[in-house]
């Protein structure tokens, strides 16, 4: 249980039943006032934003958040499948749920799945993943300016900014906390 | 090995010009009281029992509290006969700490014997004119809003915490719209002046009245009434209803309201200042109150100021104001932050 002055930047809680994330935080009192805690809060559900004051008589539930390892099976509609490795149980994210990850998700990929009080609700991804490039123009002669660039496409339809010499059917290293290229992969 | 880090010399170096407009200011401010004849006190910074207020706790210092303001004892001197008396001191408040707040923080307090409230309004706009000109500002300041932005769409939506006064008006994202950063301030008199009524009619959703009864003065305040203060010229608010006036004296022509009033510049509170109660059977019920509700919220149990009551029967008619220095040398120095303006936070202790 935390109260009003225990709210801090990052800090999860439960509000009806579901879990917000602090994203803001603001110690306020007005001339002679009571002390007010004006926040910023995400709905980790659906990710809607809400700004809100608190008093320091208002109280919060822990929310009862964890993280299990899953494997990505496949995509299904706008729906996407994911499976707990430890007892084959199948889940399945929205693909607001599943956001920007749905960049880097290819098959049998090993994922953090974010769950609250055991609802899958989120994802996490490795740092880096290794993708295959599908698409890209062919390096033109003589363009050689080091730092320019170009876009290509990887297998998951994902369009990324590479260095000119990359080819189509090479594998490529995207850190997913940028979305950005890191290196080329051999082999 | 000590835990010294480099970048705790680099956080201090890189105060020094904001240390160096505090030193002036505070130079500034004594010139011009002793050029109006104020006397400089230094008054005990702990105290026994400090005033009972409803959202001020005081910190502890062995069997006595540190002072939350100098009030009580400065206003023992101006019972003595000391009719103009001012004190530039250290005061603290507990769990208070924000972007504003520090839980130890420098405060100028006066009083003037014979002032009301508008004569002290008076002399407030006639120091601050005076010491920014002597920091080289003589017509204006540009100076942020330090107010907090609302957006009201986005408020209140979760259902358990809809408290809110449910008008349509509150819905009025029109309403929200006000100019945030970085705006020139007019510093040459008058200074506007506003009733917290009017204040309510012309800024907030709902008025004075329905704040009260729906127990949300203080959430509107913030919300729409004081990012919207001082954004021309510094604003006197003043005329509050009585319960939020503890100290003050109740207005003759109507006793609803008390003569306090607080000012604001760039939609930050710098000031609050009372025609002061003089009479000491309505300040004990009124002390007696306080305690009451302090005693509810299990806060600090303090004595009630029986020195300080007995002495206010002979205290002259007279108005005072605190002032937080902190917060002027964040507009001088132009910052949102208040640490940056302190040379030590307590957390960097």
């Amino acid at each position: 249980m935390y109260t009003a002055s225990d709210l801090k930047k990052g800090l999860r809680v439960k509000i009806d039943n579901e879990p917000y994330i602090i994203t803001e935080f603001n110690f306020v009192k007005p001339g002679k006032g009571q002390a007010l805690y004006r926040t910023k809060l995400k709905n980790m559900i659906n990710g809607n934003q809400y700004e809100r004051s608190f008093r320091s008589v208002d109280t919060f539930e822990t929310a009862d958040l964890r993280e299990k390892k899953m494997q990505y099976l496949y995509k299904e509609g706008d729906k996407y499948c994911f499976m707990d490795n430890e007892n084959y149980e199948q889940v399945y994210l929205t693909e607001n749920q599943v956001d920007e990850a749905k960049n880097f998700l290819i098959d049998n990929i090993e994922v953090e799945i974010l769950l609250f009080e055991d609802r899958p609700i989120g994802i996490s991804l490795p740092n880096f993943v290794e993708l295959i490039v599908t698409e890209a123009e062919p390096w033109a002669k003589g363009d050689t300016a080091s730092g320019s660039s170009k876009p290509v496409k990887v297998q998951t339809g994902y369009t990324i900014l590479v260095p000119t010499f990359v080819t189509e059917g090479e594998k490529i290293r995207i850190d997913t906390r940028t979305g950005e290229y890191l290196t080329r992969v051999k082999g | 090995m000590s835990e010294f880090h480099l970048g705790d010399n680099f956080n201090l170096a890189r105060k020094s010009q904001a240390l160096q407009a505090r030193a002036k200011l505070i130079q500034s401010i004594r010139l011009f009281f002793i050029n109006n004849d104020f006397l400089e006190v230094e008054t005990s910074l702990r105290i026994p029992s400090p005033a009972p207020e409803e959202h001020i706790e005081a910190i502890t210092s062995g069997d006595w509290f540190l002072q939350t303001s100098p009030e009580l004892c400065m206003k023992r001197l101006l019972a003595a006969g000391y009719p103009r008396i001012f004190q530039i001191s250290k005061c603290f408040r507990a769990a208070e700490r924000g972007s504003k707040h520090l839980p130890e923080f420098t405060m100028l307090e006066w009083y003037a014997a014979g002032f009301d409230y508008h004569q002290l309004m008076d002399q407030c706009e006639a120091l601050l004119i005076a010491v920014f000109k002597d920091r080289g500002h003589n017509q204006d300041i540009v100076c942020q809003n330090y107010g907090y932005e609302s957006q009201n769409k986005l408020r209140d939506v979760i259902p358990s915490a809809a408290r809110d006064c449910s008008t349509n008006k509150f819905q009025d994202t029109s309403l929200l719209k006000f100019e945030s950063h970085n705006k020139k301030i007019k510093l040459v008199s008058p200074w506007e002046r506003i009733t917290v009524s009017n204040a309510f009619l012309k800024y907030a959703p709902v008025t004075l009245e329905e704040s009260l009864i729906h127990d949300k003065f203080d959430e509107i305040m913030v919300e729409y009434i004081e990012p919207r203060l001082g954004l021309e010229c510094p604003t006197f608010i003043y005329d509050y209803p009585a319960k939020l006036a503890a100290l003050a004296k109740l207005k003759e022509s109507n006793s609803a309201f008390g003569e306090r009033f607080e000012l604001y510049i760039g939609g930050m509170e710098l000031a609050n200042g009372f025609s002061e109660l003089t009479d000491a059977s309505e300040q004990r019920q009124r002390f007696e109150e306080a305690l009451k509700l302090r005693s509810a919220k299990k806060w600090a149990r303090y004595e009630i100021p029986e020195k300080f009551l007995q002495s206010l029967d002979a205290m002259p008619p007279c108005a005072g104001i605190a002032l937080g220095i902190d917060r002027l040398v964040m507009i001088l120095a132009d910052t949102d932050k208040i640490d940056d303006v302190v040379a030590f936070t307590p957390e960097m202790l």
